[in-house]
């Protein structure tokens, strides 16, 4: 066991080395010394509990980490149009780095959402999620260890829609040369660093041939500079039924809005749940802002009953973003351990232990 | 348990709890009109990739062997792409208006190029369903006795919005590098489709419809497709409807399947979602689908691929293709015949001889030794 779980924290560590801000360059900070500053978004619901969670994981660990927290505001502030406030970005804009739980996502008109000001105002062009099966906890699928690379910004997410005569409604779906050729480079590089050995391009041109044509165009473009890297193409569909048949086969997934989302989730699906995976979103210049995109489970809030397995396992992210790979290994190893064990697993994994538990045994497996 | 199965197949009929698939009728005899034992004609298209060996090996002697009435108006020559591997530009008019006059058509999958030079030409499939109407796209996911999936007793049907949506077809380059690509959704449509959907589940004892959106981001375009929903799940109010997005939805299907009965979508995500429940159901090669319009039906497996890789190899999966024959025979009331045929197919699976069973059930048979094995259960 201790073997497949070395291998697997390898693997892990292989994956999401050095996080995706090798693309942006690596910030090199843990070499000065000193504390790296980064700004944490608690969040609501369970995410002050799981916040904390890695809170005291990361001290236990060592981890050279300042926290500098922030509360998303409970009024729009004017200067965003949000409720993330000014001080919330300029917190992550100076660091440059951050970790955020899970937050509710306010309804209403007028202003904008949370992760919508977020991933604008701090230019959040990718999203990055892991996705890899956890020894010990069984789920319909094993030997998944894949990577879903999505574009962030732009395609079926434009927001513009409007109804040309009642009851006929386009919504505008855009693609650019762009933004398509940065996602691609970013998912070659990633692969690259990681050493991973394939990138699939998932696309729909078959239907839509001049906006995802465009896209996969990119991608092609991309797949020249990387002639190591194994490059495919697969229509949407397709790669949908071949992941439920077999996730073994594919390693990074590079995708435009919607496909990623769908996909991503659907990989979530096959390893257990937004509960166990993390998630990066990287802007330029090596910026990054991790983060669970599990919901705020305001059923359980409160009762030291979460997992704060997603959120830590996003921390270990940030902190291999960072390039502290020593201590990420450290926290990534005892996390899975504990989950491997089966003593200490939270409700959602079928379990009865607290937060607190969990947290306490991945503390104490780390000293 | 075969029976059980059996009986699942999508019918237009009130299914029931008893065990045998003639026996859901009841006890009493059908009562045909004068004329429903005629022959019919169908219009057979046996497409691209493996379609041609999977009606020749297959779709065609089995029906023989079965003796429905069936007249085929065969139509071999229609392919996706022409000699140079450039998309065609249409479907022959001959063709569309054989469907128009027979009003069931069983069909294969016409492969899409993807040329450089050509971007606006559409997909033949695509064209086809326009041309016809053909507004909603059924597939049935079941789990088949005897192959060995990741969850058993899945039993799911997905109502799919077949012609608008993300299938536009309207493009452009706005400046150099800016595509944009126009989704429509229209209420006309969403809510024919909605009606389609809860008509579906009432005429099938099914007990819940689940719509798939994403209009918590398109707010307006899939805000109207849930609307249409809403409105026909009122005038049903025995059957459950519920929404999910779509992301979650695909979560929710590799995690937890056995929460969804009907499910209604729009065009694109119903495209995932069909995959995504074909391939839990085993694959391309098994799950049966139609599409349907005004008095025009066209049957085609539920999964569409060409799969190319295996064209001219004698080895294709016939199954998801007579599954849609059997839906078919259904479709035109020759229920005897059908459930003869769908009977045949799961006993041959029941039966487990890995040497009749073709590869991608991890059998050993081509798609001839499989047909002969079904044809053997029909006497």
């Amino acid at each position: 066991m201790r073997g497949a779980l070395r291998r697997l924290g390898l693997s892990i560590g292989q994956l999401a080395d050095r996080g995706a801000g090798a693309s942006d360059g690596v910030r090199a900070m843990s070499s000065s010394g000193g504390p790296v500053t980064a700004t944490l978004f608690p969040g609501d619901g369970i995410g002050p509990e799981i916040a904390g969670a890695v809170r005291a994981v990361f001290e236990a660990a060592g981890a050279a980490i300042r926290w500098e927290e922030q509360v998303v505001g409970s009024e729009v502030d004017a200067r965003t149009n949000s409720m993330v406030t000014r001080e919330n970005l300029d917190s992550v804009l100076k660091n440059k780095i951050g970790l955020k739980g899970p937050m509710m996502t306010p309804v209403g008109k007028g202003f904008r959402s949370l992760n919508l000001t977020l991933r604008k105002e701090l230019g959040l062009y990718a999203n990055v999620r892991p996705c890899l099966s956890i020894p010990g906890y069984k789920t319909r699928y094993d030997g998944v260890n894949l990577v879903t690379v999505r574009e962030n910004t732009e395609g079926e997410y434009s927001g513009l829609e409007h109804e040309v005569v009642p009851g006929v409604v386009e919504s505008l779906k855009v693609i650019t040369r762009d933004a398509s050729k940065r996602i691609a480079e970013f998912a070659f590089k990633y692969a690259n660093d990681n050493h991973r050995k394939k990138v699939s391009a998932i696309h729909k041109a078959n239907i839509m041939k001049k906006a995802d044509g465009l896209f996969i165009e990119c991608c092609r473009e991309v797949s020249e500079v990387y002639p190591d890297i194994v490059y495919e193409e697969l229509i949407v569909d397709n790669a949908c039924m071949q992941l439920v048949r077999d996730p073994t086969q594919f390693d990074v997934l590079v995708m435009p809005n919607l496909y990623g989302d769908i996909i991503s989730d659907l990989c979530a699906g096959l390893i257990g749940g937004l509960g166990l995976t993390p998630s990066g979103n990287i802007g330029k210049g090596g910026l990054a802002l991790m983060e669970a995109v599990h919901g705020t489970a305001p059923d359980i809030a409160g009762q030291d009953k979460a997992n704060p397995t997603a959120l830590l396992m996003s921390g270990v992210m940030m902190l291999r973003h960072l390039g502290m790979r020593e201590v990420a290994e450290k926290i990534e190893a005892a996390t899975l351990a504990t989950i491997a064990e089966g003593k200490y697993r939270t409700g959602d994994l079928g379990g009865t232990a607290t937060c607190s538990d969990f947290t306490k045994s991945i503390c104490d497996k780390i000293k | 348990m075969l029976r059980r199965a059996a009986s699942r197949l999508s019918r237009g009929a009130v299914s029931s709890p008893w065990p045998s698939a003639v026996q859901a009728r009841g006890l009493m005899a059908y009562v045909p009109s004068p004329g429903d034992g005629a022959a019919k004609k169908v219009t057979l298209i046996p497409g691209d990739g493996v379609g041609p060996e999977l009606c020749d090996k297959a779709v065609v002697p089995l029906i023989e062997a079965l003796g429905a009435p069936i007249e085929w108006e065969r139509f071999d020559d229609i392919s996706g792409a022409n000699e140079h591997g450039e998309p065609h530009e249409e479907v022959p008019a001959h063709v569309v208006e054989s469907i128009r006059r027979n009003h069931v058509c069983l069909k294969g999958v016409l492969y899409t190029p993807l040329s450089k030079t050509n971007t606006s030409t559409q997909s033949l499939n695509v064209q086809l369903r326009k041309q016809l109407d053909l507004s909603v796209n059924l597939i049935h996911g079941f789990s088949i006795p005897g192959i060995k999936t990741r969850f058993d007793d899945i039993d799911i049907v997905v109502i799919r919005e077949n012609t608008e949506g993300e299938y536009s077809g309207l493009e452009h380059e706005v400046v150099p590098g800016v595509v944009e690509s126009l989704k429509v959704i229209t209420e006309k449509k969403s809510l024919r489709t909605a009606e389609y959907a809860f008509e579906f589940a009432f005429l099938n004892s099914r007990k819940s419809v689940t719509a798939v959106h994403k209009a918590n981001i398109m707010k307006v375009g899939d805000g109207e497709f849930l609307k249409a929903c809403r409105t026909v799940a009122e005038r049903y109010p025995s059957i459950n409807y519920n929404e999910m997005i779509v992301d979650n939805t695909c979560m929710q299907l590799v995690s937890r399947p056995h929460q969804f009965d009907v499910m209604v979508t729009p065009n694109l995500y119903g495209n995932l979602v069909c995959n995504i429940v074909a391939g839990l159901c085993g694959g391309v090669g098994l799950c049966p689908g139609s599409n349907i319009g005004d008095g025009v039906a066209v049957f085609e497996q539920g999964a569409r691929h060409v799969a190319k890789d295996l064209t001219g190899s004698g080895m294709g999966n016939p199954t998801a293709l007579l599954l849609s024959a059997v839906m078919m025979l259904r479709h035109v009331k020759l229920y005897n015949f059908s459930d003869k045929l769908e009977e045949a197919i799961m006993q041959v699976y029941e039966d487990a001889d890995m040497t009749k069973l073709p590869r991608d059930v991890g059998g050993t048979a081509n798609t001839e030794t499989f047909t002969n094995a079904v044809a053997s259960k029909l006497s």
